[in-house]
């Protein structure tokens, strides 16, 4: 079994490594009609001519030179058209996303050449390592009941050396994914042959990227199940996460593209889906007719209806625990890592700030968009909406969502993103925090002060603090994961639904000190 | 009250093991012995030197002889657990609940022996334990010997000072000490007359953290006697949780009766005690099921019968969610066995706030 186990580790850590590799296994190289097939039509009128010469001049290259070359060709073309102030037609297209249209027509080599070959030896690879490294566990922990040992000794899971690696590969993922389109065509291209099939269209970044967010997830699914089976809570939760990614996030918006409808994740709310009230998003919805229609109100009822009531009668896990994608990554993924988190008041300081902090930045940044959306007016006082949209685009849905709030969780712990950033569960949490039935009840004088609770609380709460004082935990950022009552040994924590009465106990006297009287002070208080 | 007497006041001292010297031989009480279990079990024995320790063998049935076990179980060595009553932590548990977690022990490869005592550690042949004696002449191999039999106060130290001690040091329903202004709480004291129905000294987590609350309050200007309310406590057996409230104890007394359940896979049970007269509630074992502390111990001091118990159980529930419920199942057969027509009732949040200490 343990054989079994590290063949399966090896060949995770070989599908990870050649598709780290593939993107330096393709070569472009561009003719004159893969060139004019991706311009559009102003840009075809200036960069036809030039790109020819030097795409075509040159030998097969590698990714990096041909952006290079069509980026430097971009700006001297737009350079030389600003010179003779031909203002009108200046190009604003993005440079790199232009490499990269260039670059997919251009593609050659052994991963264009054989996609179907390269899905297996990455994605293939890495499932069935990852599955072999896992289902063993069935075997050699026998009983059900959590485990876990070592912890804080592995190099992998106490920001060991193995940890630093995993966060160096995930943030470099990210900020490729999300800033290099033009040097990671060879993953579009794993993703093909998928593509093809789901939605009859070539593969892209974002189609590779939530082909492997799904894949992630349920194969980090099957190790929650693993580890955590006998606990129903998280079992049924687990399931739920998966099933809303895979199928809400994943399956349903592709299908829609294949079928010319407009895409929507149905269980993507506003703010944490920034751009739903873009005038892109409005517009292309509108014009859809009734279906899009329903789409804009189905999204804005999720705002105003959904939230609040699911809030009160479960508390914001409905969705950051039963639902959400983000949540889903860090119940999975980030599982191994959730002890991390820093439980010290300075991290819950600084987390109060941030986190409110961005929902203020979405609120206002929302807010200009319908206002320049409705009035037409882009020019607010000293801003401009479509720059603020850019800057919460690169800053909070690109660096803080995508390359902190996932790639640090091997040194952060999960859920870095839906602690710090998330305004989505800022709202949520608002909501749970000041009208809500949920609660974590403490049993009364249970708690052993053992502290397992705190430990692995992602959300970094913490829970003993309350819990050795016979308070309930009634706190905005508790996502509900139930993990903290599944470790703890005493039986001392229930996430339940029940009424207000009674919900937020201050009372710090436990039961059996029949003795002691606090004539009605409260020491200390610790929610927010 | 001096400062300068302030450490020794208000730390309570903790026990120790009852010790044998031979290296490789330890207890399991302190930091200090967490750390030497770590060096035991990883430094001393590196495979350079060739000796790995692949068995331990822990001596005593208890609560802490469990948790060594597990603890070494998790660095893959094999344990022999010598018990030398007949069944496991015998002068606590009732005999149906002892077999349950012996089961447990033995379903997770501990190599568990009742009746056996230990004779003699044999050193290896550089004067580290390397085997055991049992008093059955039998020898076992090991290169780990966890002694977790007895606690008892750790207070030798004090022997010269002008305070009065027995086992522990004694105290009064205050807490105070035979010395004005020095006060004992915890695993070191012990009562001259122990509140009705405790026994002088409890080594237990909950009764020193109530003890500490208590003598805060005399501390800070309020004389405070030591009232504990109704006796809880609780432990985990591996992955089997344990809670008790009110008096369970390991052989019934001639005025109680019991009630035992146990799930069809021998790892949830739960076993009530009442009086035989009038069914009045004594107290609840439960394992593997949570149970909330302020709904039974209101039913402790309500003095509640056993058939109220079992109708309400719902309030008492404390499992996480969607877990699977037995309290259908546990009336069912309360009803066989006594002849009863209990019905349970749905939780009633309004009844369990009700339960909240000082709940208006
Ligand atoms: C392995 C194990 C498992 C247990 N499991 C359970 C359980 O499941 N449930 C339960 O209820 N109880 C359990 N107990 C018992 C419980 O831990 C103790 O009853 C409780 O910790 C006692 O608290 P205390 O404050 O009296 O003593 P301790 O926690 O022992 O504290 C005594 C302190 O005094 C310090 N000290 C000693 N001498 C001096 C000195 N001369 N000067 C200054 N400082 C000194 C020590 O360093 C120590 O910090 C367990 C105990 C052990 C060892
Ligand atoms: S308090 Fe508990 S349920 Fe809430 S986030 Fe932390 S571990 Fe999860
Ligand atoms: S895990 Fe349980 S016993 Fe331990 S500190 Fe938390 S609530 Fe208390």
């Amino acid at each position: 079994m343990n054989t079994i186990r590290k063949i399966g580790l090896l060949l995770l850590i070989a599908g990870i490594v050649l598709f780290t590799a593939s993107l330096f296994l393709s070569d472009f190289r561009a003719d004159r009609s893969a060139i004019e097939s991706v311009l559009n039509e102003k840009e075809q009128q200036h960069l036809l001519d030039p790109l020819t010469d030097v795409l075509t001049s040159t030998e097969a290259s590698s990714a990096f030179a041909l952006s290079k070359t069509i980026r430097s060709t971009y700006t001297a073309v737009n350079d030389s058209l600003r010179k003779s102030e031909k203002w009108d037609e200046v190009m604003y297209a993005e440079p790199r996303e232009l490499a990269s249209r260039i670059a997919r027509a251009s593609v050659t080599g052994t991963v264009a050449e054989n996609r179907g070959l390269w899905l297996f030896l990455t994605f293939g690879l890495a499932i069935a390592g990852g599955l072999m490294f896992i289902l063993p566990n069935v075997v050699l922990k026998p009983h059900p009941g959590i485990k876990n040992d070592h912890v804080f000794q592995s190099k992998a899971t106490a920001r060991g050396w193995i940890g630093w690696i995993v966060f160096g590969w995930l943030v470099g993922f990210y900020i490729l994914l999300y800033f290099y389109p033009d040097l990671t065509i060879s993953w579009a291209l794993i993703a093909d042959p998928v593509s093809q099939w789901i939605k009859g269209q070539p593969g892209d970044r974002w189609f590779l990227y939530g082909l492997m967010y799904c894949t992630v997830m349920v194969v980090m699914g099957i190790r929650m199940f693993v580890k955590y089976r006998g606990n129903k809570y998280q079992t049924l939760r687990t399931a739920s996460v998966v099933f809303f990614q895979v199928c809400f996030a994943f399956l349903i918006p592709e299908l829609m593209m294949r079928f010319n409808m407009p895409a929507m994740d149905f269980k993507n709310i506003w703010p944490l889906d920034y751009d739903f009230f873009f005038s892109w998003n409005i517009d292309q919805k509108l014009q859809a007719g009734t279906l899009g229609l329903f789409m804009m109100i189905w999204g804005t009822l999720l705002i105003i209806v959904a939230v609040p009531v699911f809030v009160y009668f479960f508390g914001k896990r409905w969705y950051c625990s039963w639902v959400c994608g983000c949540g889903g990554l860090a119940e999975t993924l980030g599982d191994p890592y959730r002890q991390l988190s820093d439980k010290s008041l300075k991290a819950w300081k600084i987390e109060r700030w941030l986190i409110h902090g961005v929902l203020v930045f979405a609120v206002v940044m929302t807010g200009l968009t319908l206002y320049t959306y409705f009035s037409g007016v882009s020019q607010v006082w000293f801003a401009d909406t479509y720059d603020i949209q850019k800057t919460y685009g690169f800053l909070i849905g690109s660096v803080f969502a995508g390359v902190i709030g996932t790639g640090f969780y091997p040194v952060m712990g999960s859920r870095v993103w839906c602690r710090f950033g998330c305004p989505l569960a800022a709202y949520l949490g608002l909501v749970q925090r000041f009208k809500s039935r949920f609660r974590i009840t403490t049993n009364g004088g249970q708690c052993i002060s053992c502290g397992n609770c705190s430990t692995y609380c992602e959300m970094g709460i913490d829970v003993r603090w309350y819990a050795q004082r016979g308070q309930n935990i009634v706190r905005s950022s508790c996502v509900g994961c139930g993990i903290c009552s599944a470790v703890c040994p005493r039986g001392v924590l229930k996430l339940e639904n029940g009424p207000e009465e009674g919900r937020i106990s201050d009372d710090p006297i436990l039961i059996g000190r029949e003795g002691v009287r606090l004539n009605g002070s409260v020491m200390g208080d610790r929610r927010g | 009250m001096t400062s300068s007497s302030l450490p020794w006041v208000r730390y309570p001292t903790g026990s120790d093991g009852n010790g044998q010297d031979l290296e490789g031989v330890q207890g399991l009480y302190s930091y200090q012995d967490l750390q030497l279990l770590e060096k035991n079990t990883h430094e001393a024995f590196t495979p350079q030197k060739r000796r790995m320790v692949t068995r331990a063998v822990i001596v005593g049935g208890g609560l802490i002889g469990v948790e060594l076990a597990e603890m070494l179980m998790t660095r893959d060595i094999d344990v022999t657990f010598l018990v030398r009553e007949d069944r496991f932590w015998g002068n606590v548990l009732p005999k149906e609940e002892g077999e349950l977690v012996a089961r447990h022990m033995r379903d997770h490869g501990v190599d568990l022996r009742f009746n056996t005592e230990l004779d003699e550690i044999i050193p290896d042949k550089n004067g580290r334990a390397g085997a055991v004696r049992t008093k059955d002449g039998e020898e076992i191999e090991c290169q780990l010997v966890g002694l977790t039999a007895g606690v008892r106060p750790n207070i030798d130290w004090l022997r010269d000072m002008p305070i009065e001690t027995d086992k522990g040091i004694l105290i009064n329903e205050y807490l105070e000490t035979s010395q004005e202004g020095v006060y004992a709480i915890g695993d070191c004291a012990q009562f001259r007359t122990p509140p009705p129905g405790r026994r002088p000294v409890e080594q237990v987590w909950y009764t020193g953290r109530m003890m500490g609350e208590t003598v805060a309050q005399t501390l800070t200007g309020e004389r405070t006697a030591y009232a504990p309310g109704h006796w809880f406590n609780s432990a985990k057996f591996f992955d089997i949780e344990y809670q008790t409230y009110g008096k369970v104890d390991a052989e019934l007394s001639n005025h109680e009766a019991d009630f035992y359940w146990e799930y069809d896979n021998g790892q949830i049970g739960l076993k009530i005690v009442f009086a035989k007269d009038t069914h009045t509630l004594i107290g609840v074992n439960s394992f593997g099921m949570r149970l909330r502390h302020e709904v039974f111990d209101k039913w402790l001091t309500d003095e509640r019968s056993v058939e109220y118990v079992l109708e309400h159980l719902a309030d008492a529930n404390f499992d996480a969610e969607f877990y699977q419920r037995h309290e259908k199942a546990i009336v069912n057969q309360f009803n066989a066995a006594f002849g009863a027509n209990i019905r349970p009732k749905r939780k009633s949040w309004k009844r369990i706030l009700a339960a909240k200490p000082f709940a208006k």
